[in-house]
Parts: structure tokens; C-alpha cells; sequence
């Protein structure tokens, strides 16, 4: 084949989505979900089931309990999505309150768009979305960096039925991305909000952030509602003005790029039978005979040095040296960077300054979570 | 309600007493925190410190 036939495949490959790397989001396809496929009664912000995106509170609405979940629903060419329902509802929404289910992009991977400059391009978001409640929604994109922000709506026809929404902004020529590993942009679907956020003109180019003026005036109210579920996949955000096919990559591919911002040991284990919740975690040296330290590569270089978090009360993790193998009494320092997690520990006192030591999980749910998220 | 509603926040110092770490009780889980301005549990806690609703004890 020529090279010039080649290079018209390649541009071609575009329309099929062909060209890597054109998805600013990652984990669109809601594919990788290392935490967990499901946790319930949240009732809070924060991470929980699908890497990268998380819900969002502001009030809060402190009634409101919902579950999180990973599912095999999808429309075709896709295979999984992210599912909220609605356990227990907020009941009237107070004028403060709002829930967003967002993903906040390195601001390391934006710098192509040239915001802040004449050049800023637009960008166009494409998700595919179904919802028992049937309506307006809004999408917020905001610069922390600049405090600027810009929103659309988008309508749900049909309740229950998986639909493809395409929403362009214009690039923001006022509004700078620092080129560093903070927050550059983030991307945000509005579930529920007050009137502090309605009561505006909901600004669909961007400009300095007015909350009034960040959600749809018709914005329904997802979480007025028991048992009101809302999903999300096919979440693609790309340079230009076109929505074009959502962008696959292999299971691996997405995985390590999750890992630069969460990754988590153990829930694999020995093969003994007798030992069949024991898992390796980590290893290192005893400093004294109750202190060690405690080392692990990252799998990939992370943003940031990241938190290390026992998810599992300390006492079921243990501390095995060629002498004795003790419980680990508390966690300490964290002297983690980048690309390697080290963490202080202490533990019972029958081993010796200077013994090596491996860290050991005493059941399935002991596992230990690294976190760089923004 | 908090982001994160912990059940304790203490530091950890070095060997010669300087505050090097924080160490979090949150939701029956504990976390070695990076003391970073942009890791969300850090900006989290400082949060909830400024609002007076949160204290940092002091290291062992």
C-alpha cells in the first residue's frame, strides 16, 4: 500500500473514530470501576463505583441517600454505564441545594484547547443518557484555574430509553488552564439545583462563574423522587465543533490511565488453601522493633504523591518478619511521591530494627486504596 | 454534611517533632493524607478546619 494511501486512511479513520487520543474524558465508557460496582445508601460527594467521575453536593441535600453502580446496561457498541438511583429522596429542594455527577480533567491534558488565548477552540461533549424522569438537564463545564464557567441544556424525550446528547461550546479565549496537574476543566451533569443556581440566564458561552446562571430554569429535579434512576456512558469531550463516534481503546488503556489518579491493592490472594484471604501488600524494613516502613512502585507515575488509605480497620492487616507476624496497631506517616507509595506503620513488638517485612491482608476487604484524584 | 465526615484528624510528626503528615479516621477507613493544596482529602480537611468544624490533634 502507498504511504500516500496511508495518510487518506488515517484522515479517513477520523470519521470511525479511528484517531487516538481525541477523548478528553477518561473511562467514557464507564468500563473501568476499581472501587467497587456498587455502593449504597451514599450520602455524600465523592468517589465510589466508576473511575474518574464522582457526584458533586453542594447545600447539601441531606436526606437524600442514593446508590452508586457500575451496570451492563448500554446502548449498542457499548457495554456498561453508570447507574444512580434514588433510595431515599430529599423531599422539597431547598434553594441551595444541588447534585452534580462530574469528571475533573488535569489541566495537563487541555492545554491543546489554548484557552485564554485568540486561538481557544471549541469543544463539543457527546454522552449517551436515560433517565426515569423524562425532562430539562443541565451540563456545566467549569475553568477552576479562572473561575469561569459555561452551561447547556439538554432534554430527555423519553423516560427510560438510552438517547445521545451533543452539546458544542465555544472555545473560552478569556479564561487560562494553567499547564500544571490541577484541575483544568471540569465537566459536570446537573441531576438537581436550587434556585440560587436556576434563577439566571444560564450562560451558554463561558464567563466569569455566576451561580445563578450555571443550571437550566426547567432543571428537573432527579432527586425529588424515590427510585428516579439516571445513566451516563459514551461520555466524549474533543477539540472542534463535530461530535464524532465515541473513541474505544483496550480495558488496559483506560485502566492505567484511572491508575494516575486511583489505583487499589490487594482483594487477590494466595492460592494456599489454608490462607486463602491473605494477600501480599506491600513490603519494607523494620525502623525499630514496633516501626517499619512500607514501599510499592506505583503502577504508573500518579499526578500527585497520593493518599494511602487502609480501607479496612487496621488491626486486620498484619505485619509478617522472619520472626513472627503481628497486627498492625496504626498507620502513620506518608512519604509517597509520584511514583512510589511509602507509608509508616506501627505493630506489635516481637520483631527487630533492620528486619524486612511484608504487609498482609487478613480478608477479602482489607485492601488499601491510593489516591491522586482531583 | 461534610464531603467527608471524619472521626478524627491527627498529625504525625518526624523524628525531630515536625508535623509531616496527617493521618484521617473516616467512614470505619484510614488514610495517610498528602499534605498537598489539590488532593481533595487535604483541601477537604483544611476546608472543614476553617469552618471551625474540624480540629487537628496533635501527634502522638
Amino acid at each position: 500500500m502507498s504511504r500516500a494511501r496511508d495518510f487518506a486512511n488515517l484522515a479517513g479513520s477520523a470519521d470511525v473514530g479511528g484517531i487516538t487520543g481525541k477523548n478528553l474524558i477518561i473511562n467514557g465508557n464507564m468500563a473501568v470501576a476499581q472501587r467497587g460496582t456498587s455502593v449504597t445508601g451514599v450520602d455524600g460527594g465523592g468517589y465510589e463505583t466508576v473511575d474518574r467521575f464522582r457526584t458533586a453536593y453542594n447545600g447539601p441535600p441531606d436526606q437524600l441517600r442514593v446508590t452508586h453502580a457500575q451496570v451492563a446496561d448500554a446502548p449498542a457498541g457499548l457495554t456498561n454505564s453508570f447507574k444512580l438511583t434514588v433510595t431515599t429522596e430529599e423531599g422539597t429542594l431547598a434553594s441551595d441545594e444541588r447534585v452534580r455527577f462530574q469528571q475533573r480533567i488535569e489541566a495537563f491534558n487541555l492545554q491543546h484547547l489554548a484557552f485564554g488565548t485568540s486561538s481557544a477552540s471549541p469543544i463539543t461533549l457527546s454522552f449517551y443518557v436515560k433517565s426515569s424522569i423524562a425532562g430539562t438537564y443541565g451540563v456545566e463545564l467549569n475553568i477552576a484555574d479562572a473561575s469561569r464557567s459555561a452551561a447547556q441544556s439538554y432534554t430527555i424525550s423519553n423516560a427510560n430509553t438510552w438517547e445521545k446528547k451533543t452539546l458544542t461550546f465555544a472555545g473560552d479565549t478569556a479564561g487560562a488552564i494553567n499547564n500544571d496537574n490541577g484541575e483544568g476543566l471540569q465537566v459536570s451533569w446537573v441531576l438537581a439545583a436550587g434556585t440560587d443556581y436556576t434563577s439566571g440566564t444560564l450562560a451558554t458561552a463561558f464567563a466569569a462563574t455566576t451561580s445563578a446562571n450555571l443550571a437550566p430554569s426547567g432543571q428537573e429535579n432527579l432527586i425529588g423522587t424515590d427510585n428516579a434512576t439516571w445513566q451516563l456512558t459514551g461520555v466524549q469531550l474533543e477539540v472542534g465543533s463535530t461530535a464524532t463516534p465515541f473513541e474505544h481503546e483496550s480495558y488496559a488503556t483506560t485502566l492505567q490511565k484511572c491508575q494516575r489518579y486511583f489505583y487499589r491493592i490487594g482483594g487477590d490472594f494466595e492460592t494456599a488453601a489454608t490462607d486463602t484471604q491473605v494477600g501480599r501488600l506491600a513490603s519494607g524494613v523494620l525502623s525499630s522493633a514496633t516501626a517499619s516502613v512500607m514501599m510499592r512502585p506505583n503502577p504508573v507515575t500518579m499526578r500527585d504523591a497520593p493518599n494511602v488509605t487502609f480501607d479496612d480497620a487496621v488491626a486486620n492487616y498484619t505485619l509478617m518478619t522472619s520472626r513472627t507476624t503481628n497486627a498492625v496497631t496504626a498507620l502513620t506517616g506518608n512519604q509517597s511521591t509520584a511514583s512510589t507509595i511509602a507509608f509508616g506503620l506501627t505493630s506489635g513488638a516481637t520483631s527487630n530494627d533492620g528486619d524486612g517485612a511484608v504487609l498482609r491482608s487478613t480478608r477479602a476487604q482489607s485492601t488499601i486504596s491510593i489516591s491522586a484524584e482531583l | 454534611m461534610n464531603e467527608i465526615n471524619f472521626t478524627s484528624v491527627k498529625h504525625v510528626a518526624d523524628e525531630d517533632g515536625n508535623n509531616v503528615g496527617l493521618v484521617a479516621v473516616h467512614d470505619e477507613k484510614t488514610t495517610s493524607v498528602a499534605m498537598r493544596v489539590g488532593n481533595y482529602m487535604y483541601d477537604e480537611i483544611m476546608r472543614q478546619v476553617a469552618a471551625g468544624t474540624l480540629t487537628i490533634a496533635d501527634a502522638d
